[in-house]
C-alpha cells in the first residue's frame, strides 16, 4: 500500500482555467469598456487587494487591525511627497511607497505586538490617528486641507488621458492579481501552514517549533508594505489627497472588514465574493444615501447570524469546495480508496 | 553515554502549590525514563518546564550541553525535544496529515518530499493513516492522543516526552503502543514517559522516578522502585482511580 499527497482537485483545476479566461477578458477591458466602467473596475480591484491583505492579517495571522488606513494614507502621502517634493516619476513612486510602508511597519510592529486582542486593535487605530495628525502638519503637502497632484506629474505618466486611464486600470488589475497570487503562494508554503496552525492552537504551534512572533511579524510587515503600495495606486487615480481622505477609517478599513466578513474570513475565496457583494450593493443603492449604509448593516447582521463564517464559509462547509487548492489530500489511505483511484 | 537533559534546582510554584521543588536530575542520551506519581504531583508541570511552556522561578535547565532555561518553546522543539499533551491540543481545522506536516516542516525543518515522507511514515507507524484526511477536530479522544504522539514523532526529536498516552486503550491497542514506542527508542531517541498505566510503562523504561508534591521521592531501577513501600502506597492510591 503506498500513498501520495495531492493538493489540486478537479474543481480547483476548473476554477484556474475559468480564472485565466476571466483575467484575459479583464486585461482587454480598455478595448471593450467605457471610461466609467474601467474606473469602477479599477476601484473593485484595489478593494479586492485591500480585502485580501486584511484577510491575510486578521483571518490567518489573527492580527485584527482596524488601522490599515494608516498605510493607505501613508501610501497616498508618499506618492505626493515623492512626486511633488522629490521629483520622482509617479510610476516609480508607487513601488517606493510600498517599500517605505514595509520599513515603517517594522517599528510599528515592535510597538503594537506588545498588545493583545482588543488592545491590539485599538493600538492599530491609535497609530493610524497619529499618522493622520502627522500628515496634517506637513504644510508642503497642504496641511489639514490637502493637495492635488500637479498637472505635469499626471501628464508625465502617459501620453493622453485614455492611455493614462488604461495604465491606471492595468496597474490596479496587476496589483490585485499579484496580491491574490502572493497570498495563495504564502498559504501553500510552510509559512502558510504555520499561520493556519497558530490560528488553530497557539500552544501546540509553539511547542512544535513555530516562532509565533516572527511568523506574525513577517505577515504584518508584508501586508503593510503592500497596503501602502495600494494606497499610492488609489491616490494616483484620485489625483487629490487630504488627511481625512487618506486616513479614512470608513473607506479603507470598515468597508474592507465588511467585505472580508461577508465573503468569508480565513478563506482566499471570501474576499473575492465579499468584494462583488459590496460593489453590487453600492452600485444599486448608492443614490439612496443613508439607506445604502443601513442596507450594508442589515446584510452584515444577517450574514453574521446565518453564516458566521461568511458566504464562502457556508458553501465550503456544505460542499467541501476549494477553488484555491491549499489543503493536502492523502490518496490511497485505505484499500477501497486505492481501488477507486485505479478506476479514475 | 553523555547527558542529554539536566535539571539543576528547578523550582516553580503556583501560589502555595509547589509543582517543582528544587528538582535536580538528569537523563542520559538514549535512556528511557518513566515518571509516576499521584494526581496533581507536578508531572505535567515538569514537562511544561522542560519544554518551555512554563518558566521556572529559579534553577537552570540544560539540553544537549546548552543552557536552555531562557529559550522559548519553539526553539527547544527545533533543538530536538517534542512532547505530547496530556489534554490533546490538535489543530482542529486542519487534517491529520496537515497536523503532522506542521511538525515535520517546523519542528524537523524538513521540506517538500522529505517532509511528506516523514509524515506518511509516522502516520503509518501510529495507525493514523486511515484518518489522514479527517479533520483533527473530528477525532475521538483516543485518536487525538495518537495524533499527539504522531506529531511529536514528526518533529524527529532526540528527546520524546510522552504525557499519559496509554489511558483508555484495550489490551491489544496498549500492546501495539508499547511496541511503537520501543521501536522509536530503538532508533536512538531518548524518552521520558509519564504514565498511570504502569505495566505499559515498565515494558519500555529502564529507569523510573516518582514525583510527589513537586519532589523526586524515588529514582532508580523500575523493579526496585515498584517494590518499595512508599511507592506501593502511592501506587495503590493510583490503582484505585485508574
Ligand atoms: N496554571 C495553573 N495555575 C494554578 N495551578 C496550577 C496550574 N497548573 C497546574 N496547577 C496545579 O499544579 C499542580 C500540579 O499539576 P500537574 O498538572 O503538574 O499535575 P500532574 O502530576 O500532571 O497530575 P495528573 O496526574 O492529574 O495529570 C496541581 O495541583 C494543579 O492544580
Ligand atoms: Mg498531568
Amino acid at each position: 500500500m503506498s500513498q501520495r499527497v495531492t493538493r489540486s482537485s478537479r474543481l480547483s483545476q476548473g476554477a484556474a482555467v475559468l480564472g485565466l479566461l476571466v483575467l484575459i477578458l479583464l486585461a482587454a477591458a480598455p478595448w471593450w469598456a467605457g471610461r466609467a466602467d474601467m474606473r469602477l473596475m479599477g476601484e473593485i480591484f484595489l478593494y479586492l487587494s485591500l480585502a485580501t491583505l486584511w484577510n491575510l492579517l486578521a483571518g490567518y495571522a489573527g492580527l485584527v487591525s482596524v488601522g490599515q488606513q494608516a498605510y493607505v494614507g501613508l501610501g497616498g502621502y508618499a506618492l505626493f511627497a515623492l512626486t511633488i517634493l522629490a521629483g520622482v516619476p509617479a510610476l516609480w513612486a508607487i513601488p517606493l511607497a510600498g517599500l517605505l510602508g514595509a520599513l515603517v511597519a517594522v517599528p510599528v510592529a515592535a510597538l503594537i505586538f506588545r498588545l493583545r486582542g482588543a488592545y491590539f486593535a485599538i493600538g492599530t487605530w491609535v497609530i493610524a490617528e497619529v499618522f493622520r495628525l502627522g500628515a496634517a502638519q506637513v504644510s508642503a503637502l497642504g496641511g489639514g486641507s490637502g493637495t492635488s497632484l500637479p498637472a505635469d506629474v499626471v501628464r508625465a505618466m502617459a501620453s493622453g488621458r485614455d492611455a493614462r486611464e488604461a495604465l491606471a486600470y492595468w496597474l490596479a488589475l496587476g496589483v490585485a492579481m499579484a496580491v491574490i497570487g502572493l497570498a495563495f503562494a504564502i498559504l501553500r508554503s510552510r509559512l502558510g501552514l504555520a499561520l493556519m496552525a497558530l490560528r488553530d492552537n497557539e500552544l501546540a504551534a509553539r511547542s512544535l517549533g513555530i516562532n509565533i512572533w516572527r511568523t506574525k511579524f513577517i505577515v504584518y510587515v508584508a501586508t503593510a508594505g503592500l497596503t501602502t503600495l495600494i494606497g499610492a495606486l488609489i491616490f494616483v487615480q484620485k489625483l487629490r489627497i487630504s488627511p481625512d481622505a487618506g486616513f479614512s477609517v470608513n473607506d479603507w478599513t470598515a468597508f474592507v472588514i465588511f467585505i472580508v466578513v461577508i465573503g468569508g474570513i480565513g478563506t482566499l475565496e471570501g474576499p473575492i465574493i465579499g468584494t462583488l457583494v459590496f460593489f453590487a450593493l453600492r452600485e444599486t443603492m448608492a443614490d439612496m444615501g443613508s439607506v445604502y449604509l443601513i442596507a450594508l448593516g442589515v446584510v452584515a447582521i444577517v450574514v453574521m447570524l446565518r453564516a458566521p463564517a461568511g458566504i464562502w464559509g457556508l458553501i465550503r462547509a456544505r460542499t467541501g469546495a476549494e477553488l484555491f487548492p491549499i489543503s493536502h489530500r492523502v490518496r490511497g489511505t485505505t484499500t477501497k480508496e486505492t481501488a477507486d483511484g485505479k478506476k479514475a | 553515554m553523555g547527558e542529554l537533559l539536566k535539571l539543576e534546582a528547578v523550582r516553580r510554584a503556583y501560589g502555595a502549590v509547589v509543582v517543582a521543588d528544587a528538582q535536580s536530575w538528569s537523563l542520559a542520551e538514549g535512556e528511557a525514563l518513566g515518571v509516576i506519581g499521584p494526581n496533581g504531583a507536578g508531572k505535567t508541570s515538569m514537562f511544561n518546564l522542560i519544554t518551555g511552556t512554563l518558566n521556572p522561578q529559579s534553577g537552570r535547565i540544560y539540553f544537549a550541553g546548552q543552557d536552555i532555561t531562557d529559550w522559548p518553546a519553539a526553539r527547544r522543539c527545533r533543538a530536538g525535544m517534542a512532547r505530547s499533551f496530556q489534554v490533546p491540543q490538535p489543530f482542529g481545522g486542519m487534517t491529520v496529515y496537515e497536523n503532522a506536516l506542521v511538525a515535520a516542516t517546523q519542528g524537523a525543518g524538513a521540506r517538500g518530499a522529505r517532509a511528506e515522507a516523514i509524515c506518511l511514515d509516522v502516520l503509518a507507524r501510529t495507525g493514523l493513516m486511515p484518518k489522514a484526511n479527517a479533520r483533527a477536530g473530528s477525532l475521538t479522544l483516543l485518536e487525538r492522543k495518537r495524533l499527539e504522539l504522531a506529531r511529536a514523532l514528526c518533529t524527529q526529536p532526540r528527546l520524546l516526552l510522552l504525557d499519559e498516552i496509554a489511558g483508555g486503550l484495550t489490551d491489544g491497542e496498549c500492546h501495539s503502543l508499547v511496541q511503537t514506542i520501543r521501536d522509536v527508542r530503538a532508533t536512538g531517541v531518548s524518552i521520558i514517559w509519564i504514565e498511570h498505566v504502569v505495566h505499559a510503562l515498565l515494558a519500555v523504561v529502564d529507569r523510573l522516578i516518582v514525583v510527589d508534591f513537586g519532589r523526586l521521592i524515588a529514582d532508580g531501577a523500575p523493579q526496585a522502585i515498584m517494590a518499595s513501600r512508599e511507592v506501593r502506597e502511592i501506587y495503590l492510591g493510583l490503582d484505585a482511580d485508574v
